[in-house]
């Protein structure tokens, strides 16, 4: 039966993990990534879902297990943060590797030194080459649905790749609101039980993920490439069908707003998605024609969705919650990268705001766009960079 | 129409809970609603604050609360080490849990309301590990002072959030403060 | 209390903290209980001097308890502890 609650993103991956029937969850726990796995344990406890939960000694040792437990052949889960994210780096590069559909919520938390327990997207964003698909999430909604299509991605057989869902500690993680949760039957109609490409058997003995010398490990690199391919194609495709089914949908790979006709476009990940809206509904009653692109994916990179928004635009604005040190933030690199020679290319103007949990208003994102409008009229991006609102 | 709260008290007494209850209170009243704590670390007797946000659109805003229409005190003796009116829009309501009047508190720039919801938490017998509950009481002078939720819905999520003893003591105290309230605009304060 | 950095320039290479007194400021503030010794009671046993977890109770010269109102959270725990009954916690006065 359809139920709405009002709850935490952080419940709501739990309550997604339940209703995606995940067999076994292994986590440890890390601000403010915990409500997720106690709400999950809660459930194990009070036998509302059956899964094995398994209690790890360190965020490593959780990815481990769920790479040996999704290797059985069973739904796997789990959640973390930050440095716990990094803990686990050489082991997400495993799980990729072994082509195991593992789905993983990420609760962004900054990347200390400095310590901080307030969100960026430094921990995501740094683990973007390990060959796990990556959402990016700007509702408590939008979190419970997009990993039950995350787990309809990554088990379909072109695929068979792990994915992070991703969402801004304390933001969505710790707020409170309403949230549609379909019934078990529609959610076990949309989502089918898991059947893995390969598995574990004791019966079967096999050992898997063995050594590769140089003259086969390329094609083995390429096929994960091309999952990630099949991945952007049927992302869209999944998108589309769940909304169908529960009426969510999310734009599929990006998130259009009002960008048909816009001479500026802001790109924007996770929940600056959403106060975008608001600036752009302001900005377009004072005449100008702004539109803004949440990406809602950034692995696979959409780059065939950003040169589709180039139309008439003659800027684009990026707007990053995350610097790479030394180069600047991973959405400017990467939008510049997909726009290298397409036909009437605009110019492209990279804001970095909202590090460590710096609060990025609508006021701010109107800010930026006004910044970018008036070099748009200059034809001169004045500083490739900026850092809003830095003290000085 | 966006009305936004922020919700002063101490770590552990309940702020972020009292939050959440006047969302699903207005919730029930068909509006949209947002409630979250001040992100950070907390500690038990700290002062702390917490956010809600009632609006009749759906709400797409994730950013902090800088203006709030309405400030509820939970504990007497914060608004002497913070300022609880800051950012709080022109005619704004305080509402605040001490013995005093209205009048006695001496808030500029405001309009004030009181009611002793540790004097009825004390006379209810309504503790929680010694400590006076007044996050659901509070409640009730909310709905009192600024007519934006319903008491009969403080009273519905009240008791769905605590059945038994505990849902009825908390619901007597939510009817008690709505009935104490004092408003300091009101000629009889 | 920590020093707020003026500018950008003012900030060290990274943040560093030194054991301060009472960095939190007076938590006094923090209380909504006060203890109150009744010393007539009092048999000087230190129980509450052992037990207060925030140090705000001073051991005087002849063993009795001086309580540090600048700083007691008024947890309550000293009231609990004492074994004649000897502190009472009343509300503190607005």
């Amino acid at each position: 039966m359809e139920q709405t609650i009002i709850d935490t993103a952080n419940h709501l991956a739990g309550y997604a993990a339940k209703a995606a029937r995940v067999k076994v969850v292994a986590a440890y726990p890390i601000t403010p990534q915990t409500t997720v796995v106690e709400k999950i344990a809660e459930f194990v406890e009070n036998g509302e879902m059956d899964a094995e939960y398994i209690r790890v000694e360190s965020e490593h040792s959780a990815m481990a297990a769920c790479i040996s437990a999704a290797a059985t052949g069973v739904r796997t889960f789990t959640a973390t943060s930050s440095h716990g994210l990094a803990l686990m780096h050489e082991a997400l590069h495993w799980a990729s590797g072994s082509r195991l559909p593992i789905v993983m919520t990420v609760v962004n938390r900054a990347m200390g030194a400095p310590w901080s327990i307030w969100p960026d997207f430094s921990d995501s964003l740094s683990q973007r080459d390990t060959g796990w698909i990556q959402f990016y999430c700007a509702s408590n909604q939008e979190v419970f649905d997009t990993v039950l299509q995350a787990y309809k991605l990554c088990e379909n057989e072109q695929v068979f790749l792990p994915a992070m869902v991703c969402l801004e500690g304390f933001i969505l993680s710790h707020t409170y609101t309403p949230a549609k949760i379909p019934s078990q039957e529609k959610i076990d109609s949309f989502l089918p039980p898991y059947k893995s490409g390969w598995s574990l058997d004791v019966d079967h003995p096999v050992s898997h993920a063995n050594l590769v010398a140089p003259d086969w490990f390329m094609e083995f690199r390429y096929s994960i490439q091309e999952a990630m391919e099949n991945a952007k194609r049927l992302i869209p495709e999944i998108d589309r069908d769940y909304g169908k089914r529960f009426g969510f949908e999310y734009g599929g790979l990006v998130e259009k707003y009002r960008c048909e006709d816009a001479d500026l476009v802001l790109f924007t990940m996770g929940t600056m998605g959403s106060d975008a809206k608001i600036a752009v509904d302001k900005m377009r009653k004072e005449g100008l024609k702004v539109g803004s692109a949440r990406i809602r994916v950034f692995r696979p990179f959409p780059m065939e969705e950003i040169r589709k928004l180039i139309g008439n635009a003659q800027m684009f604005a990026t707007i990053d919650r995350h610097i790479s040190f030394g180069m600047e933030g991973f959405l400017a690199t990467e939008i510049k990268s997909s726009l290298l020679g397409q036909k009437d290319t605009p110019k492209v103007a990279g804001f970095i705001a909202g590090l460590g949990g710096r609060d990025v208003s609508s006021e701010t994102i109107e800010k930026i766009a006004k910044k970018s409008l008036k070099w748009m009229d200059t034809g001169k991006v004045e500083e490739e960079t900026v850092w809003v609102d830095l003290r000085k | 129409m966006l009305r936004e709260i922020r919700i002063h008290g101490r770590g552990g007494q309940g702020s972020v809970t009292a939050a959440e209850l006047l969302a699903h209170a207005a919730f029930i009243e068909g509006k949209s609603v947002q409630a979250f704590p001040y992100f950070g670390a907390e500690r038990r007797g700290a002062p702390v604050k917490a956010f809600a946000r009632v609006s009749d659109e759906p709400i797409l805003l994730h950013s902090q609360v800088y203006s709030p229409d309405y400030v509820i005190v939970l504990d007497p003796m914060i608004y002497k080490v913070v300022d609880v009116t800051e950012g709080l829009k022109k005619d704004g309501i305080v509402i605040l849990n001490t013995v005093k009047k209205p009048r006695e508190i001496g808030l500029k720039n405001c309009r004030v309301a009181s009611v002793d919801a540790t004097g009825i938490a004390l006379e209810l017998n309504l503790l929680v590990a010694g400590s006076p509950v007044v996050n659901t009481s509070i409640l009730g002078a909310f709905a009192k002072a600024t007519g934006e939720i319903k008491l009969e819905n403080v009273l519905k999520v009240i008791n769905e959030t605590w059945s038994g003893a505990a849902g009825e003591k908390n619901a007597k105290a939510a009817e008690l403060a709505y009935e104490r309230l004092i408003k300091g605009w009101e000629d009889s304060a | 209390m920590s020093k707020v950095p003026k500018s950008r320039k003012d900030l060290p290479l990274t943040p560093l903290s030194y054991p301060t007194f009472g960095s939190m400021g007076k938590t006094g503030s923090w209380r909504t209980f006060r203890p109150e010794v009744d010393y007539s009671k009092c048999t000087k046993c230190t129980i509450c001097w052992v037990y207060c977890p925030d140090a705000a109770i001073t051991r005087q010269n002849d063993d009795s308890p001086k309580i540090d109102y600048d700083y007691c959270k008024g947890c309550g725990i000293c009231a609990n502890e004492c074994p004649v009954k000897a502190i009472k916690m009343r509300r503190e006065e607005e």
